[in-house]
């Protein structure tokens, strides 16, 4: 455990997409063992945040530090802000749908992942027995050989955050887990993210209000690309801003 | 390459190409006019063992483009280079052992024996000096190294620069073909060094070798098929573990790939470069049993046909691959060479000779649009092993489930 220092601290950055600003001064930080919900209507930029974060974007203005040296992500391609120990996972399941289950996992599964180092890599035993037992944790464990193009959505789903818990990330970014699966899987998902925020740090975003009551933490609500409220979730819907743009549209 | 015990037993299909490999050359020596019954004439063992450097570069072209999903149209470009390079040395220790012979009883210098060979070899494009690019010609170690070593360099700087930059997708293929024609134009011009349109010829003759082409062309014949069943070896390893899976990964969803953690990139330029040293040995080999090469070799249609061999061969697996490059290259001769029986129409003759690309063409367009998994495909269709189709959307079959319309709002 790397304590209660901020791990991922993102502090007044702004892009712009033809002429559309996306993100607007947007500061934002979490700890190394905590769990935060990201809420805000369509067009907050929930997204982009992640896409931000992840390397995928780059802002036009604004800083991203992560963890104790404080590295810069802005000067990380994707790769790299992935090997650092950030995992995301996507609004829709994209999985390797030509692949079976076992080498989904497989391919995530923290090793090595220079070309040379990925080449000559044989699973060992230990290698087997993790992939066995991250698949019973998704409840995946008889469907190893399967495509997993042949699950269903919600089996995809769940494969998808197998294979970021097989890459053991330090901070988990989480886009509408919920989407597409049944309540029981609801409650499933839940407990899996508070879980996990005992030992890292978890982002979900999520527009499904009830989905974030369940989640029971702190809530950070973007509108038009900045920081609208903070606090718990009664403290954020209290809010008269809060509800003028969740409830007023 | 270390091969674990169980490499074939987890890949049953490489053992089933190298027996079938093997009892192939096997067959073709006992038929060919040198070991055997002498049914086989030497010009069709040279064609076969031409096809059979076909088949490894289409294992090239299956790597990067069937499992890596980067269609590469210039991969002939590789090709040639490893002719060329193999080429230079076959051509200048032929002329040397012509000059020696020719030579009174005095043993010449050095300096003259270098220039009698430039002569020789550069007077049909008007000069007499060996350019620089010859320094190593004389030696078959460092022209040897050479072949594996332009063309990797090659593919390693252009790979650099044009993955680097993100290109992808088609445009991506055009910068290929650029590639490729603008090497076929730059050695087309006396200046280039390499005797512009003329090309290297005389190539059939081994240098220090006694043997008459008979025997030569069963020789070559084995050589292929070796580095053939090599390269296919070598290609399943690449293609069995995780790096396979890496691989396959970049085809389906690249970005994906970035998030766990991979450079792409670096994956990407990896399996260009190598791809490149499979298919310039291959073409090294080519052309000693082709006799001659020239730039025109390199032009970018060459390239083209190879994604074609593929495409109807069947991509994503290696030995649809081979059964492409060998069947089409085989039947593309035996159309072009004049073989074929006219088709009388009554009002009109179909020449095959003519009429061959149009053929080719149609049968393109046809597998593509019809039978994606092209002549390999049928093998699943013998095995019964179709995939299912699962017809409609991939939603949940629980009742509780949300929509396709909720899930991707």
């Amino acid at each position: 455990m790397s304590g209660t220092g901020t791990l991922l601290e993102v502090s007044g950055i702004s892009v712009t997409f033809d002429g559309f600003r996306a993100i607007n001064n947007l500061s934002f930080s979490i700890g190394a063992s905590e769990l935060r919900a990201i809420i805000g209507p369509n067009g907050a930029g929930k997204t982009t945040f992640m896409d931000i974060v992840t390397g995928k974007t780059s802002p036009d203005e604004g800083s991203v530090l992560w963890g104790e040296m404080s590295q810069n992500l802005l000067r990380m391609n994707e790769a790299q802000i992935a090997r650092v120990g950030i995992g995301r996972k996507f609004q829709r399941p994209t999985v390797f749908e030509d692949q079976s289950v076992a080498e989904n996992l497989l391919m995530a599964l923290k090793a090595a992942r220079a070309p040379w180092r990925v080449l000559f890599w044989r699973p060992g035993a230990g290698d087997h027995a993790r992939v066995e037992a991250l698949a019973a944790q998704v409840g995946l464990g008889d469907a190893l050989e399967r495509k997993s193009g042949e699950l269903s959505h919600g089996q995809k789903q769940w494969l998808e955050i197998g294979m970021l818990l097989a890459q053991e990330p330090k901070l988990l970014l989480v886009d509408e887990p919920a989407a597409g699966m049944t309540l029981a899987e609801r409650e499933q998902t839940t407990a899996l993210l508070v879980d996990l925020s005992k030992t890292r740090a978890v982002v979900v975003v999520e527009h499904d209000m009830e989905f974030v009551r369940r989640l029971n933490c702190k809530v950070t609500v973007l509108h038009e690309g900045s920081v609208l409220a903070e606090g718990s979730l009664d403290h954020v819907t209290a809010n008269p801003k809060v509800i003028e743009v969740y409830l007023g549209r | 390459m270390a091969i674990k015990p169980g490499f074939l037993s987890k890949n049953p299909s490489v053992l089933v190409f190298l027996l079938v490999l093997a009892a192939f050359t096997l067959g073709v020596t006992l038929m060919s006019e040198a070991y055997g019954a002498g049914v086989v004439s030497t010009s069709f063992v040279k064609t076969l063992g031409k096809t059979l450097c076909l088949c490894l570069i289409a294992i090239a072209m299956d790597l990067i483009w069937g499992y890596t999903g980067i269609l590469s149209l210039g991969h002939f470009a590789f090709f040639g280079l490893g002719g060329y390079m193999i080429g230079m040395w076959l051509m200048y220790a032929r002329t040397r052992e012509i000059v020696l012979g020719s030579q009174g009883a005095l043993p010449p210098t050095p300096q003259e024996l270098q220039d009698a060979i430039a002569t020789q070899i550069f007077g049909v494009v008007g000069t007499s000096e060996l350019p620089a690019i010859w320094s190593f010609a004389g030696s078959l170690p460092a022209q040897l190294a050479l072949v594996v070593l332009v063309p990797g360099l090659l593919a390693l700087i252009f790979g650099w620069l044009a993955f680097r930059s993100r290109v992808t997708g088609v445009y991506l293929s055009i910068l290929t073909q650029a590639m490729t024609l603008a090497l076929s134009l730059y050695l087309f011009q006396n200046e280039s060094g390499l005797r512009g349109n003329n090309g290297l010829s005389g190539l059939q003759n081994i240098p220090g070798v006694a043997a008459d082409q008979d025997h030569l062309s069963i020789w070559f014949l084995w050589a292929s098929a070796g580095m053939l069943a090599a390269g296919y070896m070598l290609a399943a390893f690449v293609t069995s573990g995780k790096f396979g899976s890496v691989m396959r990964g970049i085809r389906d969803d690249e970005a994906r790939v970035r998030f766990l953690g991979y450079s792409v990139e670096s994956y990407k330029l990896f399996i260009f470069t190598l791809t490149a040293v499979i298919a310039a040995i291959a073409g090294a080999l080519y052309y000693p049993q082709a006799g001659i090469i020239n730039p025109g070799e390199m032009a970018p249609i060459a390239s083209i046909y190879l994604a074609v061999w593929v495409a109807i061969g069947g991509r994503g697996r290696l030995y649809g691959a081979v059964v492409g490059a060998a069947f089409v290259s085989l039947v593309s001769t035996w159309f072009t060479g004049g073989r074929a029986p006219d088709l009388n129409l009554g009002f009109y003759t179909v020449k095959w000779v003519d009429w061959w690309q149009v053929l080719l063409g149609l049968s393109f367009v046809l597998v593509t649009l019809l039978a994606p998994k092209g002549l390999a495909g049928l093998v699943d269709l013998v095995q019964g092993l179709r995939h299912p189709n699962r017809g409609g959307d991939p939603m949940g079959p629980g009742d509780g489930s949300l929509r396709e319309e909720e899930a991707v709002e």
